[in-house]
Order: C-alpha cells, then structure tokens, then sequence
C-alpha cells in the first residue's frame, strides 16, 4: 500500500479506507467471522455428516434447481423487458418501466402470500391450470414462481444500461447487407450484452437461493420434495441445534461468495474489453 | 426504429404483449389481490385494520428502520465507492466482493449470523447486559438486519459511475490545490447526485420490506419489535385474513410511492445527463 | 504524515456520530427497560412479556385484560402484558438466546426445560404451579370437511390411499408432535407394540400429508383458506376455532385414541430476577388457576385443568376420549430423542423411499 502512496493525489484515501473497513468490519465481517468460528468449533467428519444428510442434499437440490430455473426464465424474460422498454415506444411504458423494482419494495411475505392464493386450486390463476391437471401452489412450480418474482429487476436493470449505450450501426449495417434479423440478434446484441445477462443472472440466482420469506408460503415445505435450504436452517435452529444450522448456512455463504466473486469477474473482463477497444 | 416493415411490427408488438403479460401475472395481478381482499369487508374494516394501535406502531418501527439503513449505507456507501474507484490497492477485488455479499446471502443466515454475534452465545452479551444494550430481539437488532441486507444499495448505483467518470478531473482539481470536500462538491457529487438519489431510494424500498432476517431477529414483541411486513405475518396467523391484506395494503402504497420517486429520479437524472 | 493521521480522525469522528446514531435507539430499547425494572414499586406502570406458542393468541388475549384487571384491584397498579407468538420450538429458542421473557407459556414440556437447559429457568419448574404446570390441556383431534365426504372416523382411515391429510411438521413445531405422538399411540394399540408394523402405519400416515407446514397455524390455514387436504390433524381448540369461523364449512372428528397434550407455563427466573417482576409474574401465571380464568380457557376451548370447571363444558368438549400421555412414552426426552431428533423414526420414514 505505501509504495503507491506518492501517486496519490486524490485526498481523502485513509479517511474513505477507515470508514469503509470500519463499517464494513461492524455490519458484515464480524457476524459473519461468528458463523465460521461457531461451525469451527465442529470435526471436519461432523460438519461433513451434517451437511450430506440425505434430506439436507435434497433440499440442496430443490433450492439449487428452483433457483436456476427461475433465474434461468429471469434471464430470458430480462431480455426481453429491456429490449422492449429501450428500444420500442407504446402506451403505458413509463408504468411498465416503474413496476420493474416492485419485487423489492413489496415485502416478500406478502407476495408470498398474495401468490400463493393466486395459484392454489381454487386461486384466480390456480384454478385455470387446475383444469389440466397442473399444481402451483405446494409444488417445485409454486417455488419457481415465487423466485421468479423475487428475481425480475436483477436481469433487467443490469441489460438495460448496456442496450441503451449500444451503437445501432452495426445493426443497421447488418441489416443493409441482408442479415436475418435473429442472425443480427445472436451476432451483434447478444455479445454485446452477455456480461450484462450473466451478472443479472448470477445475481438473481444468488438471491433466489436464500429468498425464504415468501417461499415458506408457498411451497408446502414437504421434506425431500419442496423443503427448501433456508428452511432446513430455520428448522434446525428450531431444534436448537446451532451446529447444524451454522454447517449448512456455511454452505450457503460460500455459494453466495462463490456468485459474487464470478459476477466480479465477469465485470472486470468486460470492462477490460471496452477499455481495450 | 429504422425499418418500418410488416415483420418487425408484428415482433415488436409481440415482444411488447409478451413484456406485457409477464408483468400483469407476475406483479400487477398480486398486488390487485391484495388490493381486493383487504377491501373484501367494506372500507370501515379496512380502516379499523390499518389505524389499529399495533398497525401504528409497526409503521413508525418500520420507519425508524429505514432511516437507519439509509443513513448509515449512505455514509458507507460514498466512501466505499470512493475508495473503489478513486485508488488502486492491494485486495480491491477482495473489497468489492465482501461489500456486495449481503446481496446473495440467505436473509435467515443474516439474522442468524447476527444472533451468534450479539445473542446469549456471543462473549460479548455480557458485557452489552452490563451497559443494559439489547441487541437481538429488540430494535437496534432489527437495525441491524435491516442495515446487512440493504447493505451495498448505494455503493453499487455508484461504483459504475465513478467509473466511468475516471479519475482525471479529481487529479487535476487536486494538483491545483483545492481541498478534498471542495473537489467532492464541486467536481465528483454532481455526476454521483442521480445515482445516488436512485441507490437512496432502492435502499429504503428494500429495507422497508426486509422479513426473513428482521423475523429471526425480533422475537416477535406485539407492539414493540414488530415492523410492518412481520405485523402482517402475525395478522395472518391470527386468521384474521381481511386485516392482513389491508396492513400489506399500506406497503404496498408505500411500495409505489417509492416506485414513482424512483422513476422520477430516473427521468431527471436521464435528462440531465 | 500530518493529513494521514488527521483523516483517522475525521473518520473516527463519523464513527462515533454513527455510533450515537445507534445508541439514540438503543436508549429508546433501554429506556422502557429501566421503566419496567421500577416496576417494584406499586404506583408505576408495571409490564410483562409472555412468550406463547400459536394457538394460544386469542386465549391470552382475552386473559391478559382479566388479570389486568385483577392485578389492578388487587395492587391498585397497571400492568402491559406484551405477547409474542409463533412456533413452540422457535419461541423458546429466542428465550435461550437472549428474548426477555418474564414469563413463558409453550406448547410443551421439552420446549420449556431447553430455556431450562440454557440456563434461565431453575429446575422445579414443574411442580412450581399445579397440575404440572399445566394450567390447561388439549388434546388432538381431526378437523374434515362438511359432510365428512371421505368417511374419516378414526387414524386408520387416514391411511387410505385417497386421503390428504395437512399437519404441520414435527420437526419444527411443538403441536405436530402431539399428532405425530397420537398417531403412534393408536397404532401402537392397534398392532400390540409390534413396532415395525407401527412404523409403517406412521410412515403411510406421512406418505398421504399434502403440505408439511412450519407451524399449527401455517397448517390450519393451508386447509381452511388455501383448501388443502380432506383432513387436518389439529389442536382441538384450533379445530373448534375453525368450526366458530366456519360453522357451515367443517366438522369435528375425535379419534378412539388421542394424547393429553399438556401446554406448559413457566417463570423464567433470570429475566424476572434481573426485572425485579418476580411477584407480578408469579401472580400472572397462578392466577391463570382461577375459576374466572379457568373459564376463559373453557370459552377459548382449551379443556381446563380444573375438574369442576372442566364438567361445565361437557357439552363442547368429547370427556370420554381415550387420552393417552407422554409419560406413555418415557416422557419427552426419551420421546425427543427416539422420535424427532436428527436419525430419529421421522426421519427415517422420510428417508427409506
């Protein structure tokens, strides 16, 4: 760090590094430094046990499939919603642009709530796929639906900016010289807006993995079938078994690390890539 | 857009009708639900509901936490973003990734990890019992919470532009000799003033509707721990139904008041970039 | 050098407001603390905190404004009785963990003696108030739908293969035990101790639930509201509950075998000690013996513990039942350890797919 001090002209570099490590320090670092030494105090063997239980691992499984699945519809409907809302004008696009963020000011208990009386068999929606035979609520589908919920403004606000800035003459070009226009799409968009997908879905899908308030609603919560982690957490805190709960949620945490520190790489080399242009 | 033909019309409006429908089933037809079943029993019932003593209270509760978060992610959130953008260091990436990771972090582990902090386990609970500071089920736990998971908010609307703005004109004001609060107001806040205005709002929206980590923390104390999405879980588990969805009503007001100033803030910070 | 050490400063400083930031609501926390901890003295307000279980919201409700009043003729003194509810198990983990209860009022047994175990409530506990501190039971029964369309009489019908049955989880919440336990109970006389046999009665049992819920009033709702299920194995007062709300949608059916299930009240020692509430609590729960709350229990359709009182509401209540106890199991530990903990016989019904 002092071998770079002389470069620095900007001030305020031990003010900003003291009040961020501080803070930091204080909300983040410090709990979540109990967690690893409150599992520490476990065997390797013990943690190794606890974590592979058979009903832990479908839980793991539920929660990993549900999240990739609705992070993976995020994605495509993310999109979709950005190319529309910046590329194409209509009537009410303001509202649909406003209602983006909803999933984050509305609790998530209440969505969960709402939803699940929207889709269970006699729900407005629930009722409707009834009639085929299909379940929402109490299924893997009424997980998915939820967390699709949760995960809406992830993808299209991180794709949006990057179709804004976008230069339409290649496009333009591509389309005098006689590209299809799904050729100009997977050619010429989609590069441009890969890293911006994939962090909206890494992103989206690290949040889906934890959500718990809205999918305890929804879900039926039925071991092996629609238990998610989360779930198996509260639950073996309600046994009063911390060790457990502290095993499993350092599993969660590392996947969430592991998320984010892939997201960052993602950004960095697509900054990199604009630099070097 | 620049060919008007027959195939991109019939595209565009099906994108539209696609974007269109997506969002009605998805987030306009809850919050109709919500909206119809807090009204099932007549305006006076919802009334009664949303200015019951309790609803009150778990507003103002809700409140308080909400200032808090803002506040304090506020102060944080300008100097992390600062100091990411404005230097180089060794573990900057390390930095960046532990500041975003309440992001991805389950909300029942964050109210987890704060119980193991300040919780009866914790070496430190005898000493704030000796100061007489409840921590966990109690309001500055539920602070706590509610600060962890609203926690990059800021930093992350300004990271991206700072940026983009370099670090040129900061250099140059510096070697001039201006001070460095001159060169923040002057030269760095009015490219930051929209994003951070947007970061504020995310903040606030998110931390008014924080359950899972605020539930693990409260303890569930009617009319003292009890913030308004929590109120609604109680209301619910009580049967009674109508009141439930009239107190999420009020959140979900709450929730479009803050979805409108945002896109206000958005509009202008467009217009005057 | 000089700015370095003046910036640690300035960044110390904004700390510190921070910090009064925080303590500005910590003393808005601490400050009813050392209004409640005067309470000693009879002139000023004093206040309680009950921590309850699920089904008991409206039972206290309406108890709190009773003793209320009693307390006021008696000392002449206002007293806030403040409640919280959820699961049994959660409720008393955040009393282990630090939620300041004067007084705890659980689902059962096992739940209070882990405050016991964290070290809050001195053992004796259990003879502390009568009847085991049990101020009033419960029992299981099934709550169906109008007209009993699936023909459900006993717990062997709900193994039939076209029954849906909701309960919530036993793993996570006190009430579920008790079914869980009735369940056995039943099978266990059925099949005369053969316990391979009981377990697979118990493991088709959980094969036909629908919806595992976290608590007893997750599961009530999922079957009243969300129309889950033909068949809710429930608290009997949350069952009467639903019929009062309802009274065209449901029926009651008692089973020929159910579990006395016994709710169980306790003064957390540490916290009244500390609080100075020790006598005000005390009062809170023996009171709940008298004949005034013995009714309200009644009238909340909790069977109450007090034989003469109990006889008036035999109208309501099914006496004949053929109640079982826990002490049938070896008491709750014993019943814990083979049953609910981690590998235990729930667990195993799951696991052998």
């Amino acid at each position: 760090m002092k071998t770079k001090a002389n470069k620095r002209v900007i001030p305020f570099f031990g003010l900003s590094m003291g009040v961020t490590l501080s803070i930091l320090s204080i909300i983040v670092l410090i709990p979540l430094a109990s967690l690893v030494i409150f599992t520490a105090k476990m065997s390797w063997e013990d943690i190794f046990a606890t974590i592979t239980r058979s009903r832990v691992l479908a839980s793991f499984e539920v929660s990993f499939l549900t999240a990739f699945i609705a992070s993976a519809i995020n994605a495509v409907m993310g999109v979709v919603l950005a190319w529309v809302l910046v590329r194409y004008d209509f009537p009410f696009k303001r509202l649909l642009d406003g209602m983006i963020e909803l999933p984050f000011a509305l609790p998530t208990a209440v969505a969960g709530i709402a939803l699940t009386s929207l889709t269970t068999n006699n729900g407005l929606i629930g009722s409707f796929f009834d009639k085929f035979g299909i379940q929402i609520a109490y299924t893997r589908i009424g997980i998915t639906v939820a967390l699709v919920f949760i995960g809406i403004p992830f993808v299209v606000r991180s794709v949006q900016p990057v179709l804004e800035k976008l230069d339409s003459t290649y496009e333009e070009a591509a389309g005098v010289l006689g590209a299809s226009r799904i050729k100009i799409f997977w050619k010429i968009i989609f590069p441009e807006i890969r890293p911006a997908v994939l962090t909206g879905f890494a992103l989206a899908f690290g949040r889906c993995l934890g959500e718990y308030g809205s999918v305890v609603f929804i879900a039926g919560n039925k071991p092996y079938e629609t238990e998610i982690t989360p779930l198996i957490i509260m639950s073996e805190l309600q046994e009063y078994d911390y060790s457990s709960a502290t095993a499993i949620a350092l599993v969660m945490l590392l996947a969430a690390f592991l998320i984010l520190f892939f997201v960052n790489i993602v950004q960095a080399r697509s900054t990199k890539k604009l630099k070097g242009d | 857009m620049h060919e008007d033909t027959i195939g991109s019309k019939v595209l565009k409006w099906f994108l539209i009708g696609i974007s269109a429908l997506f969002i009605f089933l998805m987030l306009i037809l809850p919050l109709i639900t919500v909206i119809t079943e807090s009204l099932k029993s007549g305006i006076e019932t919802y009334w009664e509901a949303v200015s019951d003593e309790y609803t009150v209270k778990a507003v103002w509760l809700t409140i308080e936490a909400t200032v808090f978060a803002v506040i304090i992610n506020t102060i944080f959130g300008v100097f992390a973003a600062w100091l990411i953008t404005k230097f180089h260091f060794k573990g900057k990436k390390l930095l960046a990734t532990f500041i975003d990771i309440p992001v991805t972090v389950s909300p029942v582990i964050a109210g987890l990890i704060f119980v193991l902090t300040f919780g009866r386990q914790s070496f430190i609970y005898p000493y704030l019992q000796d100061m007489g500071i409840q921590v966990v089920f109690a309001v500055p736990g539920i602070v706590l919470a509610t600060i962890f998971v609203t926690f990059p908010f800021i930093s992350r609307e300004l990271i991206p532009v700072l940026e983009a703005q370099g670090t040129d004109e900061e250099e140059a004001a510096a070697l001039m000799g201006a001070n460095g609060f001159t060169i923040f107001r002057r030269i760095t806040f009015p490219h930051i003033k929209w994003a951070f205005l947007y970061g504020v709002v995310l903040c606030a929206a998110r931390a008014m509707g924080e359950f899972g980590a605020v539930s693990v923390l409260s303890g569930h104390l009617r009319g003292k721990t009890n913030t308004l999405p929590l109120h609604v879980e109680i209301l619910f588990n009580e049967f009674k139904y109508v009141p439930a969805f009239a107190v999420s009503s009020i959140l979900v007001m709450m929730a479009i008041v803050i979805l409108v100033i945002r896109s206000i803030v958005e509009y202008r910070g467009k217009r005057d970039a | 050098m000089r700015k370095k050490i003046l910036s640690v400063i300035l960044s110390a400083g904004l700390l510190t407001t921070a910090a009064v930031g925080f303590t500005g609501c910590d003393n808005s926390a601490t400050t009813t603390g050392a209004e409640e901890s005067t309470g000693g003295t009879s002139a000023e307000k004093v206040t309680l905190t009950n921590v309850s279980y699920d089904p008991t919201r409206e039972l206290y409700a309406a108890y709190n404004e009773l003793f209320a009043k009693h307390w006021k003729e008696e000392k002449g003194q206002d007293v806030e009785i403040t409640q919280s509810h959820g699961g049994s198990g959660k409720q008393a983990l955040e009393v282990a963990n630090g939620l300041e209860a004067d007084v705890v009022t659980l689902a059962l047994e096992y739940d209070v003696k882990a405050v016991q175990d964290a070290g809050l409530i001195e053992d004796g506990w259990v003879d502390e108030f009568d009847k085991d501190s049990s101020p009033y039971t419960s029992t299981i029964v099934f709550l169906v739908r109008k007209g009993n369309p699936k023909n459900i009489k006993d717990w062997d019908d709900l193994v039939k293969d076209d029954v849906g049955i909701i309960t919530p989880n036993p793993k996570t919440s006190g009430g579920a035990r008790w079914n869980y336990l009735a369940a056995w109970a039943y099978a266990d006389k059925l099949y005369n101790g053969d316990e391979t046999k009981v377990k697979d009665f118990i493991k088709k049992l959980y094969e036909n639930v629908l919806v595992l819920d976290s608590g007893a009033r997750g599961a009530t709702t999922t079957f009243v509201e969300n129309g889950q299920g033909d068949v809710l194995i429930a608290w009997e007062n949350e069952a009467f509950l639903s019929i009062k709300d309802y009274p065209d949608d449901y029926e009651i059916v008692t089973p020929s075998i159910s579990i006395l299930a016994q709710p169980s009240v306790a003064i957390v020692d540490s916290v009244v000690d500390k609080r100075g509430t020790r006598e005000v609590a005390t009062e809170y729960l023996s009171y709940l013996y008298s004949d005034e709350a013995q009714r309200i229990a009644g009238d909340n359709y909790y069977r109450p513990s007090n034989e003469e009182i109990l006889k008036e509401y035999k109208d309501v209540f099914d006496l004949d039942i053929n109640l079982v106890t826990i002490d049938d199991f070896g008491g709750w530990d014993e019943a814990q350890e083979k049953h609910f903990a981690d590998g235990g016989i729930f667990d195993q019904i799951y696991e052998e797919k």
